[in-house]
């Protein structure tokens, strides 16, 4: 939220940038993983990079939808650190069971990630929910009260 | 076994609006692999349910089909990533015994084993060491 009377130039600037991303779509991907970086999980190749995350805000809640298919469910980890939201997990291999010389492909990337993002307003730590369904991982994080559009009511004199 | 994209049906194609966007589509990630009994592929499928899946085998072909539902509720505010529905087809010989082919789906990743028809099994040489 920006002050109309504190009015800065260079957040202006920070503004349309982050417009422009977010409709031409490369925030938050890295760069090296064009074309791929809008569909794509590769822990292997930059851990801290992924998952790839969309938020939305409803009038109760955040929700943050996490790109993470193949993830060992045992090993998902997510926390709440002052207003910051980390996701932690592996992608495991097909391991012992398939040798190397087996392979005809190999195209998934596996590894471990972790991505920490900065949550854009207060929400109930203790009240987060996390569900792990069809390689999506969805957190529903509740607003706290001081976050909550409060309605004022107009007097007419 | 060769990735290959044949050209579509004329069926196909001359389905309704509803199916117009499958023009878009993402090609899945996939592993293959082979072993003594059968041919192996695992494929990322997120967003994928179990029953929104569809593996076809004709003419020697495999189409990998799946249909990605995502989304969570309220206004976005910050978005990387989109999932469209998934396509992908691989060229098959003829070792594959066609009948038995199975399919799972766990945590949004598919894996299809396709078990070597018998004729095709390889069959241990001795090597004589004389």
């Amino acid at each position: 939220m920006r002050n109309t009377w504190n009015w800065d130039p260079l957040q202006e600037m920070e503004d349309i940038y982050r417009d422009f991303h977010r409709t031409f779509g490369r925030l938050g991907a890295p760069r090296w993983t064009w074309p791929f970086a809008r569909t794509s999980f590769l822990p292997g190749r930059a851990a801290r990079a992924y998952p790839l995350l969309n938020m939305h805000e409803d009038a109760d809640a955040l929700h943050i939808e996490a790109l993470a298919p193949g993830v060992d469910p045992d090993s998902l980890k997510v926390n709440i650190v002052g207003d910051q939201i980390s996701i932690a997990g592996e992608k495991r291999d097909l391991g012992d069971k398939v040798k190397p010389e087996e392979y005809h492909r190999n195209e998934r990337a596996v590894g471990s990630f972790v991505r920490t993002v900065a949550l854009p307003i207060a929400i109930q730590p203790d009240k987060v929910e996390a569900r792990y369904e069809n390689g999506l991982l969805t957190v529903k994080l509740p607003k706290a009260e001081e976050a909550r559009p409060k309605q004022i009511s107009v007097k007419v004199g | 076994m060769a990735e290959t994209t044949i050209p579509t049906k004329v069926e196909e194609k001359q389905q309704t609006p509803a199916t117009r966007e499958e023009s878009r589509y993402l090609v899945p990630p996939v592993d293959i692999y082979e072993n003594k009994g059968s041919l192996n592929v695992v494929a990322d499928l997120p967003g994928v349910g179990k029953n929104n899946v569809t593996i076809r085998v004709n003419n020697n072909v495999l189409t990998i089909q799946g249909k990605a539902r995502h989304g969570v509720p309220g206004e976005e505010i910050h978005d990387e990533f989109q999932l469209l529905d998934f396509y992908r087809q691989f060229q098959l010989d003829e070792t594959v015994n066609q009948e038995k082919i199975e399919a799972e789906m766990k945590n949004g990743v598919l894996t299809v084993h396709l078990p070597k028809a018998e004729r095709t099994k390889p069959r241990e040489i001795k090597v004589q060491v004389r």
